[in-house]
């Protein structure tokens, strides 16, 4: 893969040395054929020249589309690979971190930086040598020492330059991207808060805000501008500073006028394909950093560590100890939780109940090796699941996860990722226990969802998740707020039918809805970590605390 | 419109730079033929260096005056486009369409960079520059000149035939290469659901599939999209032969002299060169034309006639009326205490929506009344309120403030007597203080801490590493949602003034304690105040004297809430509706003050006047908050003011929880 992927990057290398080379030839062949014709030779002498012009003015043009289409090819297949290594890279869960979607906006985006770096810098930072080599050897051929001038010119606009260039961006985008960052704000600012703003007749102070942002803004890239200016200017000053130099060489050792022509247009045509790479330069230090980020991802340690020689999946039925479990996120001062112990024997169910932040959802990634603890077990029929893949450990346990994702794909699709062999009656079953069915009906099985797809409101996703998680049917059935986003009414069905479906199925319910819950095995109250409170409903109503103020608080919310 | 005008002066320069720079090749040209061909002394290379430091100061004058204008016409546009997106107020930017807006006014305006600083440069050089050259050559030699002449408009023929082929294959590939080229990021995004699933290994495989499709599909229009370059290098590199050929022959027969020559060989090239140079531009720079296009499509959108809206938030057209009477507190309306409002038959459309968000609802709120607004999602609950905010604006109807129609008052002095805590507040990316301070810029910070005090923020706040001066981040993603709400909620507090008080579903989100803060804040928010309150929750229902069922945009029954205690024990679950009146009951039946049913006398707490909040909270004091929350001992002395019976009247959905779910879509986004 890669020495062929090496071959491909060579000929397009090649093919666009070939067309600066034409052009260089082309001119030289010119001036040399016009030159040598005002001395008035025999015809045959210049019958060279007349078919090398022709050949390069062909060749120019045709080199020049080979050389796009295979840098092109080349530069998508580079993108793909390097796609496929940072997917791989991320199929091992990772610490969350901050800022989730846009990070992965950047880090696609950042690919693209693969792409850039061989299409706009690479092959044509190479070819540009190669012509310039070429214009040198002329030169080393007809006058030594223009050689030596021409070496100077294409290094400070070939070199030099870009250089500068580089360092200017990467001095300027660390200045520019707060500003940028800080603009995106407060225009964030005055669209999703406008209401809040224009309630308390704050606009005008909110607008002002944004345009002195904008200000900002503007005020380093109207410098940054100024700065990229100074580069071209400096290459049109070196590229005639270095022909002038020559042609005076030249004429001052009398090298006559067929050598002088020649030398001063080839020397003039050959940084054609140099001064650009000022603008590269440029381009660089945006493709220098985005591949740095890029590694980093790649190298970022995963979330948890996998066994050298995993255990072999126990078999059914399973039994889930949770033993003193104590999760703690990135340096966060207090652990998520502190010290929990649940048992899930087969068929069994259990609720985790308890305010936002208790905990709850860190021991269902616990449970599905998406974090590692930091103290304390999970057993799975008496083995460590530390010892086997987390792969394997996701198919004992799993289920409805936080932030359910809808693909950019047909309905059925979006579904049937979670169980793949699934039948057509396994599909209506699934949609009709999650009460999707209405939707599904109205929507269509081949209606395309996501972004460009048809929209998918908060309790449809919920239900889709939903749905998915009752198709892929784990062993033990996991599910994260399954009636978040939903209005009332229809978190009420759902959980009705939802305790009805997992009726016989071993299940840890994470809710902050009571209701319904007479009918688990076992509801375990978190708060700040730990277990405040365990028992039945009917326990735990009988017995002053949280659960009974919350059941209370919830018991005066039904509207009916 | 002074800097508009100076936009003009710096593109004008960028533009004469770029042209006086294209012309002066002409000349070194002449001179560097003139020196080749031995013709001028080596002493007019001093006359050619003298031009290459012009040119290289027209470059730097090209390069710093289109930043110039760049940054010039980017922040005009911005500036329009935020002034627009204003205007436009609440109401009409809450659309999913808002994220968009945001991007296209930061991001989306850079892309008019390339069409600036590039193509329009590049479009004056080549209107002018290849006339020039063909000027000097039928000066020079005219057979050359002819040939120039008649190949140099096979450039932007072919160019046009080659960029059509490419439109429509493109056109043909579009939805392909968009939906292969989106994929990567989708399964990216994605990633922690396929892993749930034990799918994310598989993928791998699609990705590569799709990556190779991606890449052949791409592969399929760069093959005729390049073809455009093909055939513009090949016209100017086989001009060049087809001219210098000729020439070299015509000097062998001793009919033209070397510095002519000379003069079209160096020349001929620099009159392709202009259009090749706008070709290769004239791709990005439709990017930036789509920008502007998309900017200007949302400039443009104040002509479209959309009367409630656009009246109802642009403050100059609700002030004229009211400037005449005399100074805005005037426009206010009459007095400053607690107004009493009347919506008499207001009907509220959005554009675009069959459905009427409100339909004839009258509904008249005491001065001081603490009014609860029950119902479904997209009832028309959030809208009411916006129809107070003036967010909207009645469609048939009006809505009365002292007897004042609201439409005469100043928005922005009306918008000064109302405290709002919108459902999902947002918070500004500044301090806590800055965050509280919104609507009173100059409250002290005494005055900022009094009202986290009262919102039960001050407690969360001081643990904050820079207390009041700790950043929220941007929406606050430094905080919790329950933080989040009572920083709103102290916001509204900092508004001590404000006689009137708007709260869409404060306690939404909110686990238990949170709640119970925030239901005793508002208690003491509303004291003396005429609220209104979007209400799901029970104990926020009980803060109110009065509940309002709206049900698909009509008042279905308005209970004035008499403090009754029900039944200790819990409802039971799923308990069906016990019966169905149809959805169009007439509201005249509503107002049912006593209900039929269920009436359970008080027995182990005395009934709270309508007036007291009486919730299940103890006494509402500040200073301790969330005191339900874990209450030591015996059964609670619950207290319970809400009206079950008049809810049970109504059922909650027809059809079922779809409907409810889809028509909370409509409401504005805001009842989900």
């Amino acid at each position: 893969m890669n020495r062929r992927m090496g071959l491909r990057l060579t000929w397009a290398v090649l093919a666009g040395a070939g067309a600066d080379l034409a052009g260089l030839g082309l001119i030289a062949a010119a001036a040399w054929l016009i030159t040598r014709a005002a001395e008035q030779p025999p015809l045959a002498a210049l019958s060279v020249a007349i078919v090398a012009t022709r050949a390069f003015a062909t060749g120019k043009g045709v080199l020049r589309y080979a050389e796009r289409l295979t840098g092109h090819d080349v530069a998508l297949r580079a993108q793909a690979a390097t796609r496929e290594e940072l997917y791989e890279a991320l199929i091992p869960p990772r610490p969350a971190r901050h800022g989730g979607a846009d990070l992965l906006s950047r880090m696609v985006d950042d690919t693209e930086a693969v792409q850039d770096l061989l299409v706009r810098a690479l092959i044509p930072a190479a070819a540009a040598v190669l012509t310039g080599l070429a214009a040198v050897v002329v030169g080393l051929f007809v006058l030594p020492v223009t050689a030596l001038v021409l070496v100077g010119g294409l290094a400070v606009s070939g070199v030099l330059l870009p250089a500068l260039t580089a360092a200017a961006a990467r001095h300027w985008s660390a200045r520019i991207a707060p500003a940028r960052a800080a603009l995106a704000g407060s225009v964030a600012d005055l669209v999703h808060g406008s209401a809040d703003l224009a309630a308390y007749g704050a606009e005008g102070r909110a607008l002002t805000a944004a345009l002195a942002a904008d200000d900002d803004l503007a005020a380093l890239e109207r410098r940054q501008a100024r700065v990229h200016a100074l580069a071209l200017a400096g290459g049109t000053l070196v590229q005639g500073l270095t022909v002038a130099a020559i042609v005076l060489l030249a004429q001052g050792a009398g090298a006559g006028s067929v050598a002088t022509a020649v030398l001063a247009l080839t020397a003039l045509v050959s940084f054609e394909p140099v001064l650009p790479l000022a603008a590269a330069g440029e381009r660089m230090a945006g493709i220098t950093a985005a591949l740095r980020r890029l590694k980093e991802v790649r190298t970022a340690p995963a979330a948890v560590a996998e066994p050298r020689d995993p255990a072999p999946v126990p078999a059914p039925p399973y039994t889930v100890e949770v033993e003193d479990l104590v999760v703690r996120h990135a340096d966060a001062a207090r652990p998520a939780l502190d010290g929990v112990s649940l048992t899930l024997t087969p068929g069994r169910r259990v609720a985790l109940v308890g305010p936002s932040g208790a905990g709850k959802s860190s021991l269902l990634s616990a449970l599905m090796r998406l974090v590692e603890p930091e103290a304390g077990r999970v057993l799975v029929n008496g083995a460590d699941i530390r010892g086997l893949a987390s792969d394997d450990a996701r198919t004992l346990m799993t289920g409805l996860t936080q932030d359910p994702y809808v693909f950019q794909t047909t309905l059925r699709d979006n579904l049937r990722l979670a169980g793949p062999e699934a039948g057509e009656e396994e599909l209506t079953r699934a949609v009709r226990e999650a009460r999707l069915e209405q939707w599904v009906e109205r929507t269509g099985w081949d209606a395309q969802l996501g972004e460009d797809g048809r929209t998918v409101s908060g309790g449809q996703l919920q239900r889709l998740a939903l749905a998915r998680a009752l198709l892929h049917d784990p062993p033990v059935l996991l599910l994260d707020e399954p009636a978040e986003a939903l209005d009332e009414e229809t978190a009420d069905r759902l959980m009705a039918d939802l305790l009805d479906a997992t009726r016989g199925r071993t299940t840890l319910l994470v809710t902050h809805r009571l209701r319904g819950l007479e009918g688990v095995d076992e509801i375990v109250v978190l708060e700040e970590g730990r277990v405040i409170q365990r028992g039945t409903h009917a326990e735990l109503v009988a017995e002053p605390g949280y659960y009974r103020d919350l059941w209370e608080s919830e018991a005066l919310t039904r509207s009916r | 419109m002074r800097a508009e005008r100076s936009v003009r002066r710096h593109l004008a320069v960028t533009l004469a730079a770029a042209v006086v720079a294209g012309l002066l090749v002409l000349v070194q040209a002449e001179l560097l033929a003139g020196v080749l061909s031995g013709r001028f002394a080596a002493t007019a290379l001093t006359g050619l260096v003298a031009v290459v430091a012009l040119r290289a100061l027209l470059a730097w004058t090209q390069g710093a005056f289109a930043g110039r204008t760049a940054t010039g016409v980017k922040s005009a546009l911005r500036r329009r486009l935020l002034e627009r997106l204003q205007e436009l107020g609440p109401a009409r930017l809450s659309g999913h369409r808002s994220g968009e807006l945001v991007t296209l006014a930061g991001r989306g305006l850079d892309r008019l960079d390339a069409y600036l600083t590039g193509y329009l440069p590049a479009v004056a050089v080549a209107g002018v520059v290849p006339l020039a050259v063909l000027v000097r050559l039928f000066a020079a030699d005219l057979a050359s000149a002819v040939i120039v002449l008649v190949t140099l408009p096979l450039i932007p023929v072919f160019g046009a035939l080659v960029g059509m082929t490419t439109k429509a294959v493109t056109e043909r590939q579009f939805h392909a290469l968009s939906r292969l080229g989106g994929h990567f990021l989708d399964v990216v995004r994605g990633l922690p659901t396929l892993r749930a699933f034990g799918r994310a290994r598989h993928q791998a495989t699609v990705i590569r599939q799709v990556a190779d499709a991606h890449r052949a599909a791409t592969m399929r229009t760069l093959r005729v999209a390049f073809l455009s370059s093909l055939v513009l290098e090949l016209c100017a590199s086989l001009s060049l032969a087809l001219v210098a050929v000729p020439i070299g022959l015509r000097l062998l027969g001793g009919t033209l002299d070397l510095t002519t020559a000379l003069l079209v060989l160096l020349l001929a090239p620099e009159a392709y060169l202009p259009l090749r140079a706008m070709g290769t531009r004239f791709h990005a720079s439709m990017e930036g034309v789509a920008a502007a296009d998309a900017a200007f499509a949302v400039l443009d959108r104040a002509t479209t006639p959309e009367p409630a809206a656009s009246q109802a938030t642009a403050p100059e057209s609700g002030a004229p009326r009211a400037a005449g009477a005399g100074g805005v507190a005037a426009a206010a309306g009459p007095g400053r205490g607690a107004p009493r409002i009347e919506l008499e038959n207001v009907t509220v459309r959005y554009p675009g929506r069959d459905d009427a968000a409100l339909s004839g609802v009258s509904l008249t709120i005491e001065p001081g009344e603490r009014v609860a607004l029950v119902g479904e999602s997209g009832g028309g609950k959030s809208t009411l309120l916006h129809l107070l905010l003036r967010f909207v604006e009645p469609a048939e109807g009006r809505v009365l403030v002292d007897g004042a129609d609201l439409r005469d008052l100043d928005p922005r002095a009306w918008r000064d007597r109302l405290a709002f805590v919108p459902q999902r507040p947002h918070l500004f990316a500044t301090s806590v203080a800055g965050n509280i301070r919104l609507g009173a810029p100059e409250a002290t910070l005494d005055e900022v801490r009094r009202a986290a005090a009262a919102a039960r923020a001050d407690e969360f706040v001081e643990r904050l590493p820079g207390g009041y001066d700790t950043p929220v981040g941007e929406r606050g993603a430094n905080l919790s949602a329950g933080q989040r709400q009572r920083v709103a909620l102290a916001r509204a507090f900092c508004r001590p003034h404000a006689p009137v008080l708007l709260l869409d579903e404060p306690t939404a989100r909110l686990d238990g304690r949170s709640e119970a803060a925030v239901v005793a804040a508002t208690a003491e928010l509303s004291e003396g105040r005429t609220a209104v309150i979007v209400a799901h929750r029970p104990a926020m229902i009980e803060l109110a004297d009065r509940v309002v069922r709206l049900h698909e945009g009509r008042v279905i029954s308005d209970t004035t809430a008499r403090p009754r205690l029900p039944s200790p024990a819990p409802p039971p679950t799923n308990a069906p509706a016990s019966h169905s009146p149809s959805s169009a009951t007439p509201p005249a039946d509503a107002p049912a003050s006593q209900s039929p049913s269920s009436s359970v006398p008080s027995t182990d707490a005395p009934a709270p006047s309508p007036g007291t909040p009486s919730t299940h909270t103890p006494a509402p004091s500040p200073g301790t908050p969330s005191s339900d929350a874990r209450r030591p001992d015996g059964p609670s002395p619950e207290t319970r003011t809400e009206d079950r019976a008049a809810d049970d009247e109504h059922p909650q959905t027809g059809p079922g929880g779809e409907e409810a779910v889809r028509a909370g879509g409509q409401d504005l986004g805001g009842d989900r």
